[in-house]
């Protein structure tokens, strides 16, 4: 394989890793939702790239579906319902920029250390790519976390299966079927999670995970 | 065979599914019972013959279970002479429960485990791959306990139920690991192709240790019996008798299979661990009985002193065989597979008894119970032969299995290790103590029970029991007296069993002159329970037609003496806690920390004097208490994990994550 190839899948991935940090320090939803765009955006660049550079058509099927659901009907649907639940000037406090850039620096290291080391026979542009999946999970879980909103979260839980997708596609040989029931699933998992939103605005006239546990009576 | 025998379990469980069905009829007892009864009775047909004439084990792969597995069944001479255990018994009971059940207060709880019951039985003995043996072993354990729950508002069920459940569950656990290692990395798990796979001394050592606590759990082996004398007693009697007499066999079956066949060479230690285990389940056992007065619970406590002398027989033989003694050890089997097959008999036979007078009198408790011999002439001289029977007298059978297992105890001194040499006449003599305990125990549970004055109304009003129950009852008196008089054809029949796990078999019994059986060699020993029970039945009948002629025209009927006391009440007669009490004494303070505090009143007080016993249950005390109060501190502890926020379950698994990775990032 020609180093521009490797280069350019190793620019694409590592984009995702960046626009993944970004959505870490975003406070207000409608920006969440923009950069999750770009990182769904970025996500299918490298997907296409890897249909490219494997000579695997079948991949350009995984990259059209994350184009076309994650980086435009998940998003604009994610839009309109935070318009209808009226939160769309809402500010979310994050909890504290600096330490959970440090902590998303810290897991990047530690999914380097661990990829790296545990694949050192494997085809270089799939390390990359495991390692590069693997910080992309790690920050989405991250993300998952530190948030309250309800609807970050769910932002957290989406590009975490990014995460997933990237780390499959770098595979060779992963059979459509795998990423098209993946591709399914996160959509059935919005759906789900949409509805819940909606029932919990609807009872707790929130969104605020917390309210949830003060509706349990543990924490008043 | 095997197809024959594969049909009737398959029947059992259809029976189970139709009990549920016409549970609501009136009639859906004595339909159950009758047609488990042939199903049973065609079983046993089928499971008998093997024994007695020559035949291949037959195999046959049934399409069920894992995919790439199926199940795996096989008929050799062990399933089946265990088969026969299980059949017989199971027959019986059926009969019995044809009288007994019609008393069954809640039929809906007991008709349709009742079948699947005796169908778990019968697939864990000739289940040949470790899924099918431990599916049959939950599911036999699941119908039991779901039996054991049948009367679950009495008082102590539920938690009887509740300690059987816990125990059931860690055997099963350990019989798994134990398939498991001799499964080995390439998951081999068809018995057959684990014969084949010789495990290496270690894995071997481990699986014969786990296999032994486990099964053993099942057996009732001290100290893991805890929920034998619990559960056992729970049950309506019928299935008291099956589970005590029948399914702990079924344990002793995965042991044997496993500690015999499967787990490879025998190591030196192996013998002495199972021996030490048996003479300690042996002497706990009768102690435990003697302390109690509950009739059901006493038998209970002898199924476990029961299964301790199986466990010293089978010790007996895994010592023989390490150090290649073919015959001794065949001896030493023979006598625990005999001793297997007695007990199924007299036990059963003493639950039914037992049965009999709890539906005549509503009662188990013995103080509250007496004089039931003039109101139960049939029952109480069938429940005296199980007596007998069980406190080895001869000529019933019980005496021939514990004889010949003493026959292998004096075998010791050729064995070549001094352990050995030293162990084995030490177990002798606590088998020795157990059995005349044992006798002790019976004297005291049929006196206090059947004889004397009735010490409530409700022994006073007991009638005699049904027609199904004594036939049941006679028919295994029938068996232990045919046993006892005839050793010799059961010893016969057990000879391809012991050739197939031991690589020898017992002389053969059957050309011996006046059906006596020899075990060794007739200079050595003999016994002849056919010129005993001769010699006694003649010299019974020339005393009982002397004294008649001689003394019963003279016979007058006056009141007893009262030590000028007048109108004594039946309270005042020797109850089963006197008749305990020397024994008591002598072994209680040390085993059962016995306390007495007496009361006596100062002369002037009207106060009756009180006589007050604690006794305490140490390994209750000392192995599951901790455990249990463990647990729930523990279960206490981590209760909080249960009201988190979703952040913070959510932070657990991240952190999980976390440190999963940081430890692969450091280690590798």
């Amino acid at each position: 394989m020609s180093s521009i190839n490797f280069d350019i899948a190793h620019l694409l991935a590592g984009s995702l890793v960046l626009v993944s940090f970004l959505e870490l320090y975003q406070d207000r939803l409608y920006a969440l939702l923009n950069v999750y765009a770009v990182h769904a955006l970025a996500l299918a660049a490298s997907v296409g790239w890897q249909a490219f550079a494997q000579d695997a058509p079948h991949l350009y099927v995984t990259a059209g579906i994350a184009l076309v659901f994650k980086a435009v009907v998940i998003p604009v649907a994610l839009h309109r319902m935070i318009v209808r639940l009226g939160i769309h000037r809402e500010i979310e406090k994050v909890v504290g920029v600096g330490p959970v850039m440090l902590a998303g620096i810290g897991l990047v290291a530690l999914s380097m250390v661990v990829i790296l080391r545990v694949t050192q026979e494997a085809d270089p542009l799939a390390r990359e790519d495991l390692a590069f999946a693997l910080s992309v999970i790690l920050l989405g879980l991250l993300m998952m976390v530190t948030r309250r909103n309800a609807v970050s979260q769910v932002v957290g839980f989406m590009s975490l299966e990014n995460g997933l997708v990237l780390a499959a596609t770098g595979a060779k040989g992963m059979p459509l079927v795998v990423e098209i029931s993946v591709a399914f699933s996160v959509l059935i998992a919005f759906i789900v999670i949409g509805i819940f939103l909606f029932r919990i605005r609807e009872r707790f006239d929130t969104v605020d995970v917390q309210a949830l546990d003060r509706f349990r009576g543990e924490h008043s | 065979m095997l197809t024959v025998i594969l049909a009737c379990a398959a029947a059992l469980l259809a029976l189970a599914a139709f009990a549920v069905v016409i549970v609501r009829y009136a009639a859906a007892t004595p339909i159950i019972y009758g047609m488990t009864m042939i199903v049973t009775a065609i079983s046993l047909a089928a499971a008998a013959t093997p024994l007695f004439g020559a035949e291949p084990a037959a195999m046959r792969t049934l399409p069920l279970g894992l995919p790439w597995l199926g199940a795996h069944f096989r008929l050799d001479a062990l399933s089946a002479f265990f088969l026969v255990v299980v059949d017989l018994g199971a027959l019986c009971a059926s009969l019995f429960a044809l009288g007994y059940g019609t008393h069954e207060q809640a039929p809906q709880r007991v008709l349709p485990f009742y079948p699947a019951f005796l169908a778990g039985m019968t697939l864990v003995v000739i289940a040949d791959d470790a899924f099918a043996f431990l599916f049959s072993w939950e599911f036999m354990s699941l119908s039991s306990w779901a039996l054991v729950m049948a009367h679950h508002r009495e008082p102590g069920n539920a938690r009887a139920g509740y300690v059987y459940l816990t125990m059931a569950s860690f055997g099963t656990l350990l019989l798994l690991l134990a398939f498991g290692l001799l499964a080995g990395p390439g998951g081999h798990y068809s018995f057959e192709q684990m014969r084949a796979a010789h495990p290496s001394a270690a894995l071997g050592a481990l699986a014969l240790v786990l296999s032994l606590i486990g099964a053993g759990s099942k057996a009732g082996v001290v100290p893991l019996h805890v929920w034998l004398p619990l559960a056992h007693p729970a049950a309506p009697s019928h299935v008291s008798a099956l589970m005590s007499g029948v399914m702990t066999k079924v344990a002793v079956y995965g042991f044997i299979r496993i500690a015999f066949e499967l787990a490879g060479a025998p190591a030196w230690w192996w013998s002495m661990l199972v021996l030490a285990l048996g003479g300690v389940t042996a002497v706990m056992g009768v102690l435990y009985a003697l302390m109690q007065h509950d009739l059901k619970r006493l038998l209970a406590y002898h199924t476990v002193e029961n299964i301790g002398i199986i466990f010293i027989g089978l010790g007996l033989a895994l010592a023989f065989k390490t150090y290649a003694m073919p015959f001794a050890a065949a001896l030493a089997f023979t006598a625990a597979l005999l001793h297997v097959f007695n007990h199924s008999l007299f036990k059963s036979l003493l639950f039914f008894g037992a049965g009999a007078v709890l539906t005549a009198t509503g009662e188990r408790d013995m103080e509250r119970l007496g004089g039931l011999i003039h109101r139960m002439p049939q029952t109480a001289f069938l429940v005296l032969v199980g007596c007998a029977a069980i406190s080895a007298l001869p000529p019933l059978n019980g005496f021939v299995s514990e004889w010949l297992t003493f026959q292998a105890i004096l075998l010791s001194p050729q064995l070549p290790t001094w352990g050995l040499k030293l162990l084995v006449p030490a177990i002798g003599a606590m088998l020795a103590l157990s059995a005349a305990l044992a006798a002790a125990c019976f004297v005291k549970a049929y006196g206090v029970t059947f004889l004397g004055r009735p010490r409530t109304g409700a022994a006073e009003a007991a009638k005699e029991t049904d027609r199904f129950s004594l036939v049941a009852m006679i028919a295994l008196s029938a068996f232990c007296l045919i046993v006892g008089i005839v050793p010799g054809v059961f010893i016969d029949a057990l000879a391809p069993v012991s050739s197939s796990l031991i690589g020898a078999h017992m002389p053969p019994q059957i050309g011996a002159q006046w059906l006596s059986i020899v075990p060794i060699a007739a200079s050595r020993s003999s016994y002849d329970g056919l010129l005993v029970f001769l010699f006694m039945v003649i010299s019974g009948a020339l005393a009982a037609t002397a004294i008649h002629r001689l003394a019963s025209d003279r016979l007058r009927r006056a009141p007893a003496w009262d030590c000028g006391y007048p109108d004594l009440s039946p309270v005042t007669q020797y109850t089963a806690a006197s008749f305990a009490q020397p024994i008591r004494r002598v072994f209680g303070s040390l085993v059962f920390r016995a306390r007495e505090y007496g009361e006596m009143p100062p002369p002037g007080d009207v106060r009756p004097a009180s006589l007050k016993v604690e006794i305490s249950d140490l390994i209750w005390d000392a192995v599951y208490a901790p455990i249990a109060s463990g647990i729930g501190v523990a279960a206490d502890r981590l209760n909080r994990l249960q009201f988190l926020t979703i952040r913070q379950f959510l932070s657990l698994v991240f952190g999980a994550l976390v440190i999963l990775l940081l430890v692969l990032a450091i280690w590798s």
